[in-house]
């Protein structure tokens, strides 16, 4: 059982997207696989030690809308408005009995998810370590590959 | 429903704590001992097969209660 692997890389850091690698990760280490998950560029934003993540409407058609009404892309574009598309999604989220993602990601490192942040975004975009999840190591692409090579499972998202 | 030995209620909770909470659960229990789950969300009925047959775990019993979920796992 035990012996099964997962290796996830993360590239998106928005609210939504968030939370897949997250899901995953935490739900493989309750089911016994050994769980790494390799952060790179937006997705060193879920490694943050204060999560901050937005969502928006712009540029994205399938986000469903309350009551299916339709914003014109332009008034998507408006000031505010990933803020209140942030807060309506977060409170949506909270009275579904939807983890929380600081919740999320505290569970996945008690159940020893292996967090690696891409040093070379973390360079790119000049993030202290200080900022980031003490939990957390650093490495590239063939350190990533060196769990990936022997995983039963690879995920991209 | 049977007896049982420890009981988690993870009314409310969706996926995956429902699992997460189950894991946690069962990891102080010893083999043999039966955790009895309550649950609201409609998705943890596979979930809960699925986690069973993969951690080893049985799944004595599951039941649907319109809206309410029921489990019983004995750990392996």
């Amino acid at each position: 059982m035990s012996d099964k692997k997962l290796a996830i890389i993360a590239t998106k850091g928005t609210l939504d997207w968030a939370y897949p690698p997250l899901i995953l990760a935490s739900t493989a280490a309750a089911l016994g696989y050994e769980t790494q998950i390799f952060f790179t560029f937006y997705g060193l934003q879920i490694l943050k030690k204060n999560l901050n993540l937005k969502v928006t409407p712009l540029g994205n058609p399938g986000m469903p809308m309350p009551g299916n009404i339709s914003i014109p892309v332009l008034m998507q574009a408006m000031p505010g408005m990933q803020a209140l598309v942030t807060s309506m999604m977060k409170s949506k989220m909270q009275g579904k009995g939807i983890a929380d993602l600081a919740e999320l990601r505290a569970l996945c490192v008690e159940a020893e998810v292996k967090m690696i942040a891409c040093q070379m975004t973390v360079d790119l975009f000049e993030f202290k370590r200080s900022e980031l999840l003490d939990s957390c190591e650093y490495g590239g692409a063939a350190t990533f590959f060196e769990f990936a090579g022997e995983s039963d499972i690879n995920l991209f998202m | 429903m049977a007896d049982f030995d420890q009981e988690l209620d993870a009314s409310g909770l969706n996926c995956p704590l429902p699992i997460l909470r189950a894991k946690k659960s069962l990891a102080p229990m010893d083999a043999g001992q039966v955790l009895h789950i309550i649950s609201t969300d409609p998705g943890s009925v596979k979930d809960f097969e699925a986690f069973c047959k993969q951690t080893g775990n049985e799944l004595l019993d599951s039941k649907d209660d319109g809206g309410k979920f029921y489990f019983l796992i004995k750990k392996s």
